[in-house]
């Protein structure tokens, strides 16, 4: 809304907007600023908020005894790895549905959408077994395949949506100048496309990321991502309040820069152009 | 465009797509079915054959059922609720005029990027625990008792943690739709003298309604099926054992197959008759 509004509004607006943030926000900055506290400090009576003395040891100790590095590794390799492979598979879709769309185009968008609704835990044992058959069972590759099956229905529509506002008469143009189909893939579609699949690449990578179903029914040890890697502190271990908030904060760190990028996405990707 | 050979070209591109989702669709799909209709003890016994219905019935005549039925409407519909009215309300302060609204959002919109094991561990303990939460501390500072938070109110417990992780999915969605909305026509309402609650209520709400409906289908289809933040927090107990979470125990933890895939049945078309309407509505915006 494009309404001038008085400095008195605004600075009440902006009380108000940034108290309701910082309260919304406050769990996370919480767990930061505890990661930095020692243990005694975490749980002093009355709290303490920032006048402490700052440590990194919680860092250390974690990476020490819990091996933080593989878990983070893990959660790479099956976030990007399940994100890139779906994107292999979906851009050729996606393209074929916003560029030759026939009789059927929309039924099929619609009907992959619908994949994404099936409940997990409805197709736990079947995935558990066929898992246990192929011998995937807490494999990296297992997981990636599966982390991309379960957000291939997203990147498809997500990529259709980018496509669709490609518009067809410069693939016209191009073709008119004489470009072979191969040369108007490679210079007129794929520049115009890459914002699209950047985004949807990035919005992917961090639902990849913190999806916390299968990676915590279909991991043990060897494979376990930073999800389970976190739930493993669920059991309480006498004082642990400061390296569970290390590991949280590592652990959700590098999504929350990433996030920050993909707001906008986001509503796209999440409402499958629904709102707009 | 449309020549017969850039139509079978298409139909190349979309084959792996298609080809993997229908395998991922049909083959668990159809083995839950299967299992269904089997007494099928996978440590005494294994597959001890078809049963017919049996588990259909056992499955909703257990004493286990009505109490995760209810646990899981509580869920689904508190966090609805109150993801829905503080949205509605977010979204209008965050569209005002306001300085550092590009940190605020910022602020806000972090706890959907927050794994759902960290948010639940995080609450668990940080706040909600008897001694060191940050909630007891607040409780002991006004005088009160502190309260055992997951086992004396387990369901609003479980509501607050999920509702905070959803709250920002809620917020940006109704923040992009308010922003679409025509400021001119609020300001002639303005200046005809509308007062604000009637300008919310005739030109705001109306205008959000399609945002709120797509929110409200989107986050019921997520919100069935919520998981860690129970497996991180009560594991099911304290009555907060969700159909998802009974059905994963059924499987899981007492290895009975076949109940559990009757459960599992009964989750999928729940999950269907909510997926139905948000693709219609989704699939009227594909036309436009």
């Amino acid at each position: 809304m494009a309404r001038a509004a008085s400095p008195r509004r605004k600075a009440i607006t902006t009380l108000a907007a940034w108290s309701v943030g910082l309260l919304i926000f406050f769990p996370i900055l919480w767990t930061m600023l505890t990661s930095f506290k020692t243990e005694a400090t975490a749980i002093a009576d009355p709290p303490v908020f920032l006048f402490f003395d700052w440590t990194l040891e919680n860092y250390s100790v974690v990476q020490e005894r819990s091996d933080y590095m593989r878990f983070l590794w893990n959660s790479i390799i099956i976030a990007g790895g399940s994100t890139i492979l779906g994107i292999i598979v979906a851009v050729p879709a996606a393209w074929a549905m916003a560029f030759v769309p026939g009789r059927r185009t929309k039924d099929i968008l619609l009907w992959m959408l619908s994949t994404k609704m099936l409940p997990a835990v409805g197709v736990l044992y079947p995935m558990y077994l066929i898992f246990i058959q192929m011998g995937l069972l807490d494999t990296r590759i297992g997981l990636t395949i599966v982390l991309m099956l379960v957000n291939l229905p997203i990147i498809v529509w997500m990529l259709y949506t980018y496509f669709k506002e490609i518009p067809g008469e410069i693939l016209e143009a191009a073709r008119m100048d004489g470009a072979t189909l191969k040369e108007e893939i490679l210079y007129v579609l794929t520049p115009m496309a890459i914002p699209g699949i950047a985004s949807t690449l990035l919005l992917n990578v961090i639902l990849a990321w913190n999806e916390a179903f299968w990676t915590l029914n279909l991991t043990a040890a060897k494979a376990a991502p930073l999800t389970a890697f976190i739930a493993s502190y669920s059991s309480p271990e006498g004082l642990f309040y400061a390296k569970l908030s290390a590991a949280s904060t590592m652990a959700i760190a590098p999504i929350l820069i990433l996030g920050w990028f993909s707001q906008k996405q986001l509503v796209r990707g999440l409402t499958f152009g629904a709102v707009k | 465009m449309a020549t017969q050979h850039s139509r079978s070209a298409a139909r190349i591109m979309m084959a792996p797509a298609v080809i993997l989702l229908l395998g991922w669709m049909l083959v668990p799909l159809a083995m839950t079915l299967l299992f269904s209709f089997k007494q099928y003890l996978p440590l005494r016994g294994g597959d001890l054959g078809w049963v017919g219905f049996e588990n259909y019935v056992r499955f909703v005549s257990s004493s286990a059922f009505w109490p995760s039925v209810q646990a899981t409407l509580v869920i689904v519909g508190g966090v609805l609720a109150i993801t829905i009215c503080f949205g509605v309300l977010l979204a209008m302060l965050l569209d005002q005029p306001f300085w550092g609204q590009g940190i605020v959002r910022i602020l806000v919109i972090a706890p959907f990027f927050v794994m759902p094991t960290v948010s639940a561990l995080v609450w668990k303990n940080m706040f909600m625990d008897p001694v060191n939460g940050l909630f007891a501390h607040l409780w002991k500072f006004f005088g009160a008792d502190p309260v055992v938070w997951l086992s004396e109110a387990p369901l609003f417990s479980i509501v607050l943690i999920v509702s905070w992780q959803w709250l920002p999915f809620a917020t940006l969605i109704l923040l992009t739709a308010i922003q679409s909305l025509d400021s001119e026509q609020l300001e002639a309402s303005e200046m005809d003298g509308a007062p604000p609650l009637k300008r919310f209520w005739f030109i705001i709400l109306p205008h959000l309604s399609r945002a709120i409906t797509v929110v409200l289908l989107i986050q019921t289809i997520f919100l069935l099926s919520i998981f860690a933040e129970i497996f991180v927090t009560t594991q099911g107990s304290f009555g907060t054992r969700t159909l998802t979470y009974l059905i994963f125990q059924r499987v899981l933890e007492s290895q009975n197959v076949g109940l559990g895939s009757a459960g599992g049945v009964y989750a999928i078309i729940l999950a269907n008759i909510v997926a139905i309407f948000l693709m219609r509505i989704v699939g009227k915006n594909l036309d436009a």
